[in-house]
This record gives C-alpha cells, structure tokens and sequence, in this order.
C-alpha cells in the first residue's frame, strides 16, 4: 500500500475551466457586474459579485424521458397504509412520485448562480477600461533601468563565468581533438614504471619500453597542446539593462468640503475616488493617495477626515491645486512617479479665481499629470435645473476651456450614485475621444 | 498487529489510535489492520492499493472532471465546479469523504479534514469494499480498462490541448459540446460480435466452396431465376453493411459522418471512450454502494470486536454509517427516489441473513442460497456476476420488501389518479420485485434510440429512431437541441421519429446543421 501526500500538489486544476466557463457566460455576468456597481454600498466595491446565469445559455442538453406522458409505474418506500387497489390523487402539476425523472442531473433551477472571485469582478468591471496617455508614461519612464540575463556571450567578467557552458564546450572540444584522458595516461605509466622496475628485461622488452616511453612522451606533449579549458571554451552570462517600467502611481483626490457640499454629494465623490483608486491599484503595483480638501484655503489630510468632516468656509479652488503642486514636487519626482488627480466639486468657486485655477492648471499641472478627472456632483434635485450646459456653474464653464485644450482632462458630471460607473466608464474609456 | 513497534501507550489498550486526529503512522497502521481483515477474514480480491491525501480545495477539483484526476478542459467541468463550490462554501452539501478510480493500482483519495475514524471508514469503504468490486464484476473486467484508464486520460488531455492549439479552443468546443450530449447514447450495451481471424475466413470459404462442390448439380442451372428489384437489395445490403440499426449513436458518428475531419473524429472517439468507460458505474451503481458499505460495516465492526478502535470512534462510525444508508420515505420532504446506499446495504444485510439464519418463506424463495452458510461466497459470487437489475431480480427478498414497506404505483397518462398497483404482501412481491428491477433497467430507463437509416448516396440525410417503452416521450426541447448537435456532428440533415410501440408515429423532429 502507498500513501501518497498530495496536499502540495498545485491547486486551481479547474481554473482553466472556470474560465471557460466564464466567457461563455460573459455577456451575463458583465451586465450583472454593472448592476451591481450601480447598486452596491459603498465598502463593498471591492468584494465578491453573486451572478445569476440564465440556464439556457449553459445549459447541456441530453436526450432523456420527459416528465409526463405515457405509462410509468414507481416502486416507492414507506408503504404505511395503503393496500392494492387503493387511488391516490396526482399531485397538481403532474410529475411527482418517482422524483428523478424531472431533469437528468437534479438542476431544476431556472438560473444558475454563482459568485465571482474578486479577481475576476474586478477584471470584467474594467474591462474596456484604459490608462489614458500610456504612450506619454513609457516616455517618462525610460530613466528607470534594470538588469536582465539575456542568453551568453564569450567574453565577460570572471564573476559572471557561467560553469556548466564552458566545461561543455571545454568537454566538447576534447573529445574532437583526442586530447589524451587521464585514466589512458595513468595506465600507461604503469606499464612503464612495471617494464622499467623489471630487472630481468629481454631485448624484446627494452624495444618495447622504449616504444612505450616514445608513446607517452606524445600523449604529454599532445595533453600539454590540447589545454583542458581554453579561452574559446569560456562563456559568460550575459546582462543587459533593461528600461524598468514605472509600476507606481500617485492618486491625488481633491474635493471641494465647503457648506454646500451635502453628504449625498460627498458620497457620490467617495464612490468615484474608490473606483479610480480600484482602477490604478491593478495596474500599478503601488499606488499612492493623497487626500486634499479645501474650503478657501487647502490642506492635505487622512482619509477618514476628507470624508467624514465637515468644513465651513467659502471657496477656493486655485488652492487645492495649488497644494497639489507643491506636494508633487516636494514628494513625488516625476522619473518615478505616475500622477493622476481627480477632482470633485458641486462647482462652486469664489468669482475672482478661475484665471488662478486656469493658469495653474495650464502650466504647473497638466504637463506632468497622467490624467486630470473633474467630476461635478450634483444633487438629485438640483439635476433637473442643471441638466443642460448652459446652466452649468462657473467652475464647469472654465474647465471647459481647459478641457477642449488638453487630452488628459476631462470632466463630467454626476447626477446619482448609478451615474457614477457609467461616468468613470466613460472618463476611461478605452477610444475616448478627446473632451 | 505487530508488537514490536507498538508505543506504550497503544499496547496498554490495543487501539490503533487514540484521538481523531490521523499522522501517517496512524494511517498506516489502521490501513493494514482493515487489509489483514478485508484480505484474511472477508476474503477479497482487490487491486493493490494507493491512498491519496488531498485538501477539501483539490477534492472540489476532482469533483467537477467526474473524480478523475486527469481529464480534458471544458466548460462544462468549470459549471460543474462553480455549482459543486457554491453548494460546499454555502454548507448544503458536505463533500464526499472520498473518491475512487477504477484503475490499477486502485486510487483513493481521501480529505485532510477527516478524523481518523472517517480515514478508517473511507479505506475500508473504497480502498477495499468498491477496490474488489472493481476487479471482480463483470461488467468492469468486461468493458473498463483499470490497467489504462490513467494513461488514456493523459493521451485525451493532450491530444485536446493539442486540437486546441491547432484549431482554436472554438472548434474543439463545438465538437465535445455536441458528442457530450450523445455521451448517453454513445455506449456498447452488448458486445459486438468478435471480427473473424483471417485463417477464420478461409476456413469458411473453404467450407462452403467444399459443400457447393460436393452438392453441385446441374440442374439448378436452368431452373429460371426471378431478377430482383437491383437498387432495392443494394440499399438493404448498404444498410447491413454499415451495421444499421445502431444503436451507439457516438460510434457511428465517429465511423460514418461524412463531414468530420480526422481530428474531430477523433475527439468523438474520446468521448466515446470515456462514456464506455462509466457506463458499467451507472449500471452497478447501487450494487456497488451496497457492497462497500457492507464492506465497511463489517471491517469497522471487526476492528471494534478485537478492541482496536474505541467506543468513541465506533458511535462517531455508526453515526456517519446511519446518515449514509438514511432512506426517507415517500412522503418524507426529504425523499428524492431510493438511496442506492441503503438499498445496496440492506440486500447484503439481506442476503447474510439468508444464507446463514433463513427462515421457511427465505427458504421458498431463494432456496440455492438459504441456509448454506458460506455468506462472503453468496456475496461474492453476486458482485461478480450481476449488475442492479438482475440483482435485485434474483436477490431482493419477500422479508426485506417487508422491511422496507416497498409499493408500487401505476401512473397512466390518462387517468387523474395513481393507482396502488401492488404493495408488500403474497400478491405483490413479485410484481414489486419486477417493478424495482425495471426502475434499475438500463435499457428501460435510458431511451431507446437508434440510428435506423441514412441515405449515403442520395442527400446524406441521418434517421434516429426513438422506440417509445410504454407511450413515455422524450422531453421536446432538449431532445431538438441534442438533435441539432446530431444534424452538426453528420454534417447534413437529421431526423428524429418517436414511434410508438403499436407502430404510430408520435412525433418527428428535423434539424439541419448551421
């Protein structure tokens, strides 16, 4: 008997059909997973998805007896009462007694459900979902350079000298040149020394001695021609440097905390900071975030403190961006930082500051920012009045001039919590077309 | 038990273990306890065995690829998991404390989270109860493979991933898609007549040649022939030559489609090949349950009798012994047909009974094995040479119809009422027993369908023929659909005609290939 310990024995061997089964149920579970983000609390965006698949789309069909029609009979256990002859009603609905006709595998559900990894909610939530300006980050990025092997090369430092190559070729080479092997030379001086210790030699074995003594007189030499390694054997790893991708970013989230934002408003905001916080942490390895808050003067703070506190105060922009630039370049240098800002605000802004705003922006940030976002939440009930363009608050009127300028700024505005994926969905786009 | 390794602790009280908590020493040492019973006492005949530990996580694996380790890449296994996954994760289901395959040497897996007393069971439970009824009945020795399984799944694994890379993962899909909707009705139920050996042939062709010669006359000569209608006998003749009616509809795909290429061909052979290769499972299936859970009762109550395992662990065996054989009753809210466990368990119960402590009516009714004695060799003898219908048919006893409360319902299509046809008592245990036997009766429970004709000269078009048993159709949409999959694979035209025992044509389904 053998026990065999397959514990460590790699598991997932079903990952592959689970994939499988998943993209032939795609087109369910992507509208399930746009739902839900519509749905869900606020915490959870990051949890497991539950999805219903409708059967037919999975459905394995068979040739098997259908549930009615025709003669059957059951043999059924637990007979308490009944004696031959007696007639019990059919259950409405027909089926019923033998209990294993009605579908081949026991699947009587009308839809399949199942739960999504978090992997997998998350790769088909941003699925068509794009960095903006990636060509512009490879650029930036060149500075960073890394070491990778990269295959042999005959010359090299001795610290790089790659054993198993050399003493290959090194082998390889003896062999084609005879070049004496050791055993065979050993053998050889053997026979000499037991011949030469020999006192009573004949002639014949003179002759042969020197024969012998000729013979491994060439075999010396001839090992001492043949080297057993050679330069030409020599190989070397070989190392070259390799740009390494920049694989950190640096979220800025700006809001506006003044009296008119409600909570409602905050919490829209939330929600479009935590999915572009969801979004850059699968593609960068590290993402930082920093919060910055701003009544009419600017401050970095906490998380729990941009969202949770309420400030009084007017408004001013320019300051927020302002504090955004100075953090930019007291932390995060831009050979090793990806930037992005997304800014929320109900667009109000104190009247003299849009040139402010405006100039910062054209000149200090947008330059060195991946992506500008400028979400404008509004109130459900203010969405009616500010629907169209023309009502659109200041700050909205002179983005938009920015926006028309620059490819990696963009805005829209966000009426309700549904509206928040479709937004971010449409800021990130894989085509989008510049605002 | 040998005593030279024994700790002291064990050889103060003789148990083979002291908590639920297994090491492999243990194991080892609890498994050749139940092989010294299993092989000295109850006198078995199993392949050598191989236990596999694995995690709950991998038992879910084995799960959906049918609880073989090996198997090809479908979706379907993926549906299998997800479903399997949520119903485990949710706690509806508990996993199976074990799997085994039909291969030799016999693997058994059995799960991590296992108290020592479930190894215990589970070892006694596969690796010896369905090991020797593997090895030993019929239908496996005639129809499965256990030196080769393994290997085949691991040619059928790469030759998949191999099409796949060839022809796209779509291509592939669409063929084991259709050909796993055949899978039912892609098996041999009977043998084919074995092909004559060549020498076989001439030996034959010499006989008849010999026996023209020597009752050659004349005469016969100018005795007026009546010329037959020529492409009347040429069709009959092109039927029987391709084998019609052929009822394994996956072997004749795989044979004679005109459209599939080599590779899809041999896609369908797979298929093919792994249905054959669990078909003798669904036929034995509560045979098979029934003769590893006797198996284990009695190793378990063995090991309890000569004081190698505790009380404790003997009331933990019992109480997952009597969830396992649990049958609830029709009415029960629980009842969902009859549990191939307890069924299986009670006959061997059953039969022990029988053969060593019968009465008068046992006597009557089974009297070649009523009080001989020798109950491991009725049991064997049984497992060796039946399947669930024919066992029941030739086992299934007055007393234990009795215990069981066992009747039988009439459920006409016309009628607004089941009629209780028969029930346990002198009247009814023969109608009861033919009943159950039907119930268990492959070729009456699966459809009866069969490739009735095809026009290989003209349009190519592929006729299936459904026999309705007793006027019972087949479910409509999934049988179009697998038709559809049949009329894919053919490359042409199918039809499918639902005739009825009276020679009435109850229904007809067409399909063309996309």
């Amino acid at each position: 008997m053998n026990i065999v310990d397959r514990r460590l024995n790699p598991k997932g061997k079903s990952h592959t059909n689970r994939q499988r089964f998943l993209r032939l149920a795609r087109e369910t579970v992507k509208e399930a997973v746009a739902r839900s983000i519509k749905e869900r609390a606020l915490g959870d965006v990051d949890t497991k998805e539950v999805v219903n698949i409708p059967r037919r789309r999975i459905h394995e069909p068979r040739f098997y007896h259908a549930s009615s029609g025709g003669d059957r009979e059951h043999v059924l256990p637990g007979n308490h009462e009944y004696v031959q002859g007696d007639k019990l009603p059919k259950p409405s609905g027909g089926g019923g007694g033998g209990g294993r006709e009605g579908s081949p595998d026991g699947e009587g559900e009308d839809s399949f459900q199942f739960v999504l990894t978090r992997d997998e909610y998350l790769d088909i939530l941003f699925d068509e979902l794009e960095l903006p300006d990636l060509a512009k980050t490879h650029l930036k990025e060149a500075t960073a350079l890394r070491t990778t092997r990269a295959g042999y090369s005959c010359s090299g430092s001795p610290s790089n000298l790659n054993l198993v190559r050399t003493m290959r070729n090194s082998l390889a080479r003896r062999i084609a040149l005879h070049r004496p092997k050791s055993p065979e030379m050993a053998e050889l001086d053997a026979a000499v020394a037991a011949l030469a210790d020999r006192s009573d030699r004949s002639a014949e074995d003179d002759e042969r001695l020197v024969c012998l003594r000729a013979q491994q007189a060439y075999l010396v030499r001839r090992a001492k021609y043949i080297a057993y390694i050679d330069p030409v054997d020599l190989r070397y790893n070989r190392y070259e440097p390799t740009p390494k991708p920049n694989a950190q970013a640096v979220m800025f989230c700006l809001m506006d905390v003044s009296g008119s934002m409600s909570e409602s408003m905050k919490d829209l905001a939330k929600r479009f900071f935590l999915l572009l916080h969801l979004f850059l942490s699968r593609k960068y390895e590290q993402v930082d975030v920093v919060f910055i808050r701003h009544t009419s003067e600017a401050k970095e703070v906490d998380e729990e403190t941009f969202f949770r506190s309420a400030e009084t105060g007017g408004t001013v922009v320019s300051s927020a961006l302002e504090e955004m630039r100075r953090i930019v370049a007291e932390r995060y240098p831009l050979e090793d930082w990806n930037i992005y800002a997304a800014q929320a605000s109900d667009g109000d802004n104190f009247s003299g500051d849009s040139d402010a705003c405006l100039s910062i922006l054209r000149r200090e940030l947008l330059p060195f920012c991946q992506y500008f976002a400028y979400v404008e939440v509004l109130d459900e009930r203010e969405a009616g009045m500010f629907r169209s363009e023309a009502n659109a608050s200041a700050l909205w009127r002179d983005y938009k001039i920015i926006a028309e300028a620059h490819r990696n700024f963009a805005m829209k505005r966000v009426f309700s919590k549904a509206d928040i994926f479709p937004v971010f969905h449409q800021l990130f786009a894989k085509n989008r077309q510049a605002a | 038990m040998s005593a030279g390794r024994a700790t002291s602790q064990r050889s103060a009280n003789g148990l083979l273990y002291q908590s639920g908590e297994w090491n492999f020493d243990t194991l080892k040492r609890t498994f050749d306890a139940i092989e010294a019973i299993a092989l000295g006492e109850l006198g078995l005949d199993p392949y050598p065995n191989q236990i596999e530990l694995i995690s709950s996580e991998q038992m879910l694996d084995a799960y959906s690829s049918i609880g073989m380790p090996v198997f090809y890449n479908h979706w379907s296994f993926g549906k299998r998991f997800v479903r399997d996954e949520k119903l485990y994760r949710k706690g509806y289901t508990g996993l199976a404390y074990e799997i085994v395959i039909n291969s030799n040497p016999c693997i058994s897996y059995i799960m991590e989270e296992n108290t020592m007393t479930m190894q215990a069971l589970v070892m006694a439970h596969a690796a010896f109860g369905h090991n020797h009824f593997f090895k030993n009945n019929y239908l496996f020795r005639e129809w499965t493979d256990a030196e080769g399984i393994l290997d085949y799944l691991t040619f059928a694994k790469a030759y998949v991933a191999r099409c796949e890379e060839q022809h796209g993962v779509a291509a592939v899909e669409r063929i084991l898609d259709a050909a796993h909707a055949l899978m039912d009705q892609g098996v041999n139920r009977y043998s084919r007549r074995p092909r004559p050996s060549l020498a076989d042939e001439e030996k034959r062709a010499e006989a008849r040649r010999k026996h023209n010669r020597e009752t050659y006359n004349d005469l016969w000569r100018t005795v007026p022939k009546k010329a037959k209608a020529p492409e009347e006998a040429d069709a009959g003749q092109a039927d029987v030559r391709i084998g019609l009616p052929e009822e394994n509809l996956l072997y004749f795909i795989e044979k004679f489609s005109p459209r599939l290429q080599d590779w899809e061909r041999e896609l369908v052979r797979i298929v093919r090949q792994i249905a054959q290769y669990f078909y003798p499972q669904k036929q034995t299936k509560m045979m098979n349950e029934g003769c590893a859970t006797y198996v284990h009762y009695r190793i378990m109550n063995r090991l309890y009798d000569l004081g190698k395992i505790s009380e404790g662990a003997m009331l933990e065996f019992l109480a997952s012994h009597s969830n396992v054989i649990f049958q609830p009753e029709f009415d029960d809210p629980r009842y969902s047909g009859i549990n191939p466990y307890a069924l299986g368990f009670a006959m061997m119960q059953d039969i022990e009974r029988i053969v060593s402590d019968p009465t008068a009516e046992d006597r009557a009714a089974l009297p070649e094995i009523a009080g001989t004695g020798n109950v491991m060799g009725v049991l064997k003898t049984a497992w060796a040479n039946f399947r669930d219908d024919s066992f029941i048919a030739q086992y299934l006893s007055p007393h234990l119809m009795r215990k069981l409360r066992l009747f039988k319902l009439a459920d006409h299509a016309d009628s607004k009422e089941y009629l209780v046809d028969a029930i346990h008592d002198e009247r009814g245990y023969d109608r009861v027993r033919r009943a159950l036997q039907r119930q268990y009766d492959p070729g009456l429970r699966d459809p009866n369908l069969q490739v009735t004709g095809v026009d290989l000269k003209g349009n190519r078009r592929l006729v299936l023929t459904h026999s309705l048993n007793k006027s019972v159709p087949l479910s409509e949409s999934d049988a179009k659909t697998v038709l559809a999959y049949v009329a894919d694979l053919w490359g042409y035209e199918a039809q499918l005609h639902g005739i009825d025992a009276d020679g009435t044509t109850r229904y007809r389904y067409e399909a063309t290939p996309p």
